[in-house]
């Protein structure tokens, strides 16, 4: 397995080189939202705590870095940390009323849910972010600036934001934290009584979880040089970034990777595909029927059969 | 009567309209197993609750190894050295056995590779060995007790509350398990049980304490309690109705 990923790590480092700019901008968005499904998966993946509100984080980070930068010309290298920063302090806000009060299930997620939405509301209101508008990001090509003129810049940026998630996460996953994690997702009562502090553990997830989000922002804005409010916090974003781990696997260390691959070129191609042919929005039954297809053959996600599949053996 | 390790005094629980729990007292002392018994809904495992800090008591109150640890929550009463098994069991149903017992042995051993050697040995001990690779789910229902039994062994505790770890089982893996407790007993950790199986209470307990609507209606060595008028008639009804 190790060698296989060593050579896979090779492979993508290498396809710039011979991959046309239409089959790099898909792969940049493969890989950009493996990194938001892998930093979802430590909270929603391993933890079990489904929040649907992670585009918050997004908006948040990206937001922040923007702000940091037009009105005072600091660069988004060190915006990036600072929105993610923030978006810990909202994970951690969010976080402590969800596992303080108990919500569990649905109500958990309707939390996460109304979070992402007042700081959508608030957003689209202050006139000083942009309000419903939103924020326009002048082109110069300035690497200080997070701009680059090689479109490829952005493919290794990707690549690495995704390879350091997962590297964290395979981290995670081998120490105490990320077993008592998986003990939270299968009986968070049990492992209460074995006396692993669930409060505590499902806290640090939220915090690790959102940060990581929250860089992830930073890339989002300075990639597509410009922030909307419905864009950057709404529902569709939370959902996008959810489907993956839960198609390729949440809770296993590869799915979300898995699940970006499989997700994020058939939903740019089918809008492709469906676009020219003057069916807008066609490219959703595409997605929608793949999502049934996992949902009733593969409960777990994809990974887990392919493991089994190649090696054998359980995760 | 050895030192008290664990001393309840006091104890009240009401839920809604029911008393579950009131004015209990009770004592373990170090080493001691007692078993805890009486008809179905008498409040057993309420006290099991609240003992193991998952229920909040309305009042009295809980001393274990001479602090207090009323109110506390269960991560804290079990780093303490109190382990509870559950009467439904809560197995984590998609890990490995090993990995559901390393769970309970990673408080007393943070690294994973610790831990899974002290879950192993927690294993062989239960002779569960042969399974550790398996998902917990697949468990038959006595592998399945002996597993629940061996999650809270290895918190390394110094008391166990077992809440009926023996019904269900057939007598040869009832006559196992009550060879496995012993040897438990026999490492100096003290056992409070909640049991049905009389045949177990019976060659295990050293003491008896028997509760009804709630109430402490008798105490004593199993013997004495068998034959207390109050405990049958708890048990079968007063023949003068």
């Amino acid at each position: 397995m190790r060698w296989l990923g060593a050579l896979a790590v090779l492979v993508l480092l290498a396809l710039p080189a011979v991959l046309g700019s239409y089959a790099t901008t898909i792969l940049i968005l493969v890989f950009f939202y493996g990194f938001l499904g892998q930093a979802w998966n430590i909270v929603g993946g391993y933890a079990g705590q489904l929040s649907v509100g992670h585009a918050a984080f997004v908006g948040i980070g990206g937001y922040t870095a923007a702000m940091l930068s037009l009105e005072w010309g600091i660069t988004p290298w060190i915006g990036m940390f600072v929105g993610g920063a923030l978006a810990a302090v909202l994970g951690a806000v969010i976080g402590y009323l969800g596992f303080r009060f108990g919500l569990r299930g649905f109500y958990f997620v309707l939390l996460t849910v109304a979070f992402a939405e007042i700081c959508r509301i608030a957003v689209s209101n202050v006139d000083a972010v942009g309000g419903a508008l939103g924020l326009y990001i002048t082109f110069t090509g300035d690497p200080r600036q997070f701009q680059f003129q090689d479109g490829r810049v952005y493919y290794y940026i990707a690549l690495a934001l995704m390879l350091a998630a997962t590297g964290v996460v395979a981290l995670l996953e081998r120490r105490r934290f990320g077993i008592y994690l998986a003990a939270i997702r299968e009986d968070e009562s049990a492992a209460e009584a074995l006396g692993v502090d669930t409060f505590k553990y499902k806290m640090l997830a939220m915090v690790v979880s959102s940060f990581l989000t929250g860089l992830g922002g930073t890339f989002y804005a300075f990639y597509l040089f410009s922030l909307q409010p419905n864009a950057m916090f709404g529902i569709p974003l939370s959902v996008e970034i959810i489907l993956r781990p839960i198609v390729g696997g949440a809770g296993t260390l590869l799915g979300p990777i898995l699940g970006s691959f499989m997700l994020t070129p058939l939903g740019e191609l089918s809008r492709l595909y469906f676009g020219q042919g003057g069916h807008h929005g066609l490219h959703l039954v595409a997605y929608g029927v793949l999502l049934i297809a996992v949902v009733l053959f593969l409960p777990q996600g994809a990974y887990p059969y392919l493991r089994r599949f190649f090696v054998g053996s359980r995760p | 009567m050895t030192a008290a390790l664990l001393d309840v005094t006091g104890l009240s629980k009401r839920f809604g309209g029911l008393q579950a729990i009131s004015d209990l007292a009770l004592r373990v002392g170090e080493g001691e197993i007692v078993a805890l018994i009486g008809p179905n809904g008498a409040g057993k495992t309420t006290a099991f609750g609240l003992i193991s800090g998952f229920l909040t008591p309305d009042a009295g109150a809980i001393h274990f190894r001479g602090r207090s640890i009323t109110g506390l929550p269960p991560h804290r009463v079990c780093a303490l050295g109190l382990a509870r098994t559950f009467q439904i069991m809560r197995p984590f149903p998609r890990l490995s056995v090993l990995r559901n017992v390393m769970i309970g042995a990673l408080g007393r051993h943070a690294d994973p590779r610790a831990a899974a050697a002290r879950a192993g040995a927690v294993l062989e001990e239960l002779g569960l060995a042969a399974k550790a690779a398996e998902p917990a789910g697949s468990l038959t229902l006595s592998e399945r007790k002996r597993l629940e039994l061996a999650k809270a062994l290895a918190t390394e505790p110094v008391l166990l509350l077992l809440d009926e770890v023996m019904s269900g089982l057939t007598d040869r893996e009832t006559e196992r398990l009550v060879g496995e407790v012993r040897a438990i007993n026999a490492r100096g950790v003290a056992i409070l049980l909640i049991e049905h199986v009389m045949r177990a209470v019976m060659s295990l307990a050293q003491r008896v304490v028997v509760l009804d609507y709630g109430e402490r209606i008798a105490e004593g060595r199993p013997e004495e309690v068998a034959n207390d008028p109050r405990v049958i008639e708890a048990y079968l009804g007063d023949e003068r109705l």
